[in-house]
């Protein structure tokens, strides 16, 4: 084994050590013979494509899977972990992607609950006891929340933090963060890194699973790779770089990771005048040309997601217009916006994209049936053939199209939107976090299919986070912040600092 | 050696017979109901007591035909029993006025139909919740129902009788009609925009609206459909009990709540087949007809249905776990 030397010596370097782990589902080898060395006090970012087994191997720590074979030490001892309690009294804690807090409870609430302080009577819980110890475990954290305060009135990092803070209350010591900043701001994610230093200074070790190769590089010290269910290497991330890192990943060297192609922007297709949402955006104007792709960045919490639903008809605005080839749009609903050619990937795929317990063929048809009717009937044999053809083009890997939604993978979901509305005739399309969870080698995919939606003409906006997809996709580049446009870049004056700098409140140079 | 080679045998007979269940579920529950009533009672598989078994699930189906879309669609109709005797003493009483069964016919769907657009609007313009909404129409209907008719049943039915008691070429009108409606109700599940839209907005209403769906039009249209389906439903059942009866349908709702579930129907929306109902009131038409048959007391029957239910409904989500395991 190419391990590093540290694998020679003994056992008590390794707060956690899984050995030759495999599990397999009915169909599927999830993982097959991986192995995980944490170090204590460390951060261990584990990396793979969607569909690696990453999610596995932490769903058997946390005692969620039973595996098929290999064993399990934690803390130099043998551990058997056949339930979630297992996982969690032996200090191992797990915060997922979904987080699993009540929103209408409180922090102390939530921190305690199942195992609520009470009174001798044993019936009543001790609530001044309860706010007063949560207090001293969000104090310990450096959290300035009242532990008072609703789970629903924190950010999604806030919520996150409180996680933590309930895994520690439970006396954690090797904590499982799931893909924690798919959903907060770069600035939420310094104070979130901040808290893991702090955290690993005190020997608490952390599992960080993250598809952002930046976030890895700064965090962690240590990285294992899987791909496929298998275990590729673990290496110090001293030793690693981004591309040797993607090329472990998925086995191959990406020659380019943002295929821009070059294509002729034409005239305007698609204005918005003065959009006002109170209180959420306003006056926001922005156009777009034919075969152009106009980025919109800023930080979570900037209107951006709002503003595309709002143009897209999902939300109501309280003034402006838009206009779509220069025609002014009344559009006050989907349906309306859809007649219009102006359609939207959302950022929530799975709540607002696709219904995931329908198949692959419902969903890609669902917005497409006129096309398949006639007299009233539809046309089953031609919608599965529309519906093959155009899941083929855009490459949707799926045992067949009867499938659930819900059992493809992120990539190949976010794919299925896309089939729904290239069968439609698309004028302007807006994509919201459009790679958010994907894997490597589907994103690739989705960049190479915006690039060919703007070469056949189509507008498209893009919303992103990421700021090297804004960066590598976009022809210009428009920035909010709270709602409002802060600024715009060409591609060729764009930097991350410059757009950094505007979205969170510099003046633009 | 031998042992572990029959452990092996066993191991995977017990997978092929998992399988089977999860492809057929529901309908395997149906045939070993049809083994079992067989041998328990001989008179069970004769033509007359079949035929007798489907007459009597018949006004049940039809409403649950139109319940199946309900709650495909994601909502709930509490209101089809007292619906049904509403549309069914408003026809009979169109009857005895005009001595004209197919207007009475017409106006016992319209009657439903027109509830049926109540329910809708309301539940469509105020957002209000189907469950609070159909017990209110629940308890109004009937309140109609009983001034409408005095609380006196009306007599004076007639040949629209002839829809409930009649043959056609030897099969009874009820059936007959049962069967249409089946065939109506599959064709808009299965072959027609509609019915993709109610799986969808029973899946997950945001993206079906975020697809292009007008969302409220087609749960209108779910509740039109449904509360003519019950009108109709409604008028046989008048007719099969010869009379406008005030007192009729009572508790039918939840007869095809019971039947669109155990027909393997998800009460969350989005799943479920006809064909599953129809074989869910299939299994509770013989479940009532054997232990007729084998003089059970009534009061045992009930005890014993809600314990089928439990079972059959308990064996349908481990079928599904097993289903989504593999």
């Amino acid at each position: 084994m190419h391990l590093r030397g540290v694998v020679l010596e003994a056992h008590q370097n390794y707060v956690l050590e899984m050995k030759d782990i495999r599990k397999v589902f009915p169909g599927v080898v999830a993982c097959d013979g991986v192995n995980l060395n944490v170090r204590k006090g460390t951060v261990h970012a584990l990396v793979g494509e969607n569909g690696a087994g990453k999610s596995t191997m932490m769903k058997i720590l946390a005692g969620e899977y039973i595996p098929d074979q290999g064993e399990i030490y934690f803390q130099g001892k043998k551990a058997v972990i056949s339930s979630t309690r297992d996982a969690l009294n032996l200090g191992i804690s797990t915060v997922y992607q979904e987080l699993n807090l009540v929103p209408e409870m409180t922090i102390a609430e939530n921190i305690f609950l199942g195992r609520e302080l009470v009174d001798s009577s044993r019936m009543f819980v001790r609530f001044k006891d309860l706010y007063a110890q949560a207090g001293k475990y969000l104090q310990e954290l450096g959290l300035k929340y009242d532990p008072r305060t609703k789970i629903n009135k924190l950010s999604v990092s806030g919520a996150q933090m409180v996680e933590i803070a309930k895994g520690i209350s439970r006396g954690a010591s090797l904590i499982v963060l799931d893909e924690p900043t798919s959903a907060i701001t770069d600035s939420e994610v310094d104070v979130l890194f901040t808290q893991i230093r702090n955290l690993k200074k005190k020997g608490i070790t952390f599992i960080y699973i993250s598809h952002k190769m930046n976030e890895i590089f700064s965090i962690s010290d240590d990285v294992t790779v899987m791909r496929d269910g298998k275990w590729v290497g673990t290496h110090g991330i001293k030793e690693m770089n981004e591309k040797k890192l993607i090329s472990l990943m998925v086995g191959r060297e990406l020659s380019e990771m943002f295929p821009k192609v070059a294509c002729d922007i034409g005239e305007t297709v698609f204005e918005v005048k003065n959009l006002t949402k109170k209180g959420v955006f306003s006056n926001i104007s922005l156009s777009v040309k034919k075969g152009e792709i106009l980025g919109i960045s800023g930080l979570m919490g900037a209107g951006r997601t709002e503003l595309a639903r709002a143009i897209f008809g999902l939300d109501s605005i309280d003034s402006g217009e838009i206009l779509v080839e220069g025609r002014k749009a009344v559009i006050k609903s989907p349906a309306d916006s859809i007649r219009q050619g102006v359609v939207m990937l959302p950022e929530d795929r799975k709540q607002v994209g696709l219904v995931l317990i329908r198949s692959v063929l419902e969903n890609i048809g669902l917005s497409n049936l006129d096309q398949f009717t006639s007299y009233e009937l539809l046309n089953i044999r031609k919608e599965r053939k529309v519906c093959a053809d155009i899941a083929k083009r855009v490459g949707v890997k799926a045992h067949n199209l009867q499938v659930q939604v819900k059992t493809l993978s992120g990539g190949n979901q976010q794919k299925v939107v896309i089939c729904k509305w290239l069968l439609q005739k698309l004028k302007v399309l807006i994509l919201d976090e459009p790679t958010r969870g994907i894997d490597v080698g589907a994103k690739s995919e989705i960049h190479r299919l915006m690039g060919e939606f703007a070469k056949k003409g189509m507008a498209v906006i893009m919303i992103s986070s990421e700021l090297p997809e804004m960066l590598g996709m976009s022809d210009r580049i428009m920035v909010m912040r709270e709602g409002e446009i802060s600024g715009e870049l060409t591609r060729e004056e764009a930097t991350q600092e410059k757009i950094m700098t505007l979205a969170m409140g510099g003046r633009k140079q | 050696m031998s042992d572990n080679v029959s452990k092996g045998k066993d191991r995977s007979v017990s997978r092929i017979a998992k399988e089977i269940y999860s492809k057929y579920g529901i309908l395997i529950i149906l045939v070993i109901m049809l083994v079992g009533s067989t041998l328990l009672t001989p008179v069970f598989l004769t033509q007359r007591n079949l035929i007798n078994v489907m007459r009597q699930m018949s006004v049940i189906f039809i409403i649950a035909c139109g319940t199946t879309m309900v709650i495909i669609s994601g909502m709930i109709d509490l209101s089809s029993g007292s619906v049904a005797a509403l549309s069914g003493v408003v026809a009979t009483g169109m009857m005895v006025a005009t001595k004209s069964a197919p207007l009475a016919v017409a106006v016992g769907i319209i009657v439903g139909g027109l509830c049926g657009a109540v329910n809708g609007a309301f539940i469509t313009t105020f957002k209000l919740p189907p469950f609070i909404m159909t017990l209110a129409m629940m308890i109004s209907a009937r309140g109609l129902v009983l001034l409408y008719t005095g609380g006196i049943p009306i007599s004076g039915i007639g040949n629209l009788n002839v829809l409930g008691q009649g043959f056609i070429l030897g099969v009874p009108i009820p059936i007959i009609i049962m069967m249409i409606i089946f065939g109506i109700t599959w064709v808009l599940l299965n072959r027609m925009k509609f019915g993709r839209y109610i799986y969808a907005i029973g899946g997950n209403e945001e993206a079906a609206i975020a697809s292009g769906v007008s969302v409220k039009r087609v749960k209108a249209m779910t509740w039109i459909i449904n509360g003519m389906f019950v009108g109709l439903a409604g008028v046989i059942l008048m007719a099969r009990i010869n009379s406008g009866q005030p007192a009729a349908g009572q508790m039918y709702e939840l007869d095809a709540i019971t039947t669109v579930v155990l027909g393997g129907t998800s009460l969350s929306g989005g799943i479920g087949t006809i064909q599953g109902t129809l074989a869910g009131a299939m299994i509770i038409g013989i479940l009532n007809n054997v232990l007729n048959l084998l003089n059970v007391s009534p009061y045992y029957q009930q005890i014993l249905k809600g314990a089928i239910i439990v079972t059959a409904v308990i064996l349908d989500i481990k079928t599904k776990e097993i289903r989504a395991k593999s």
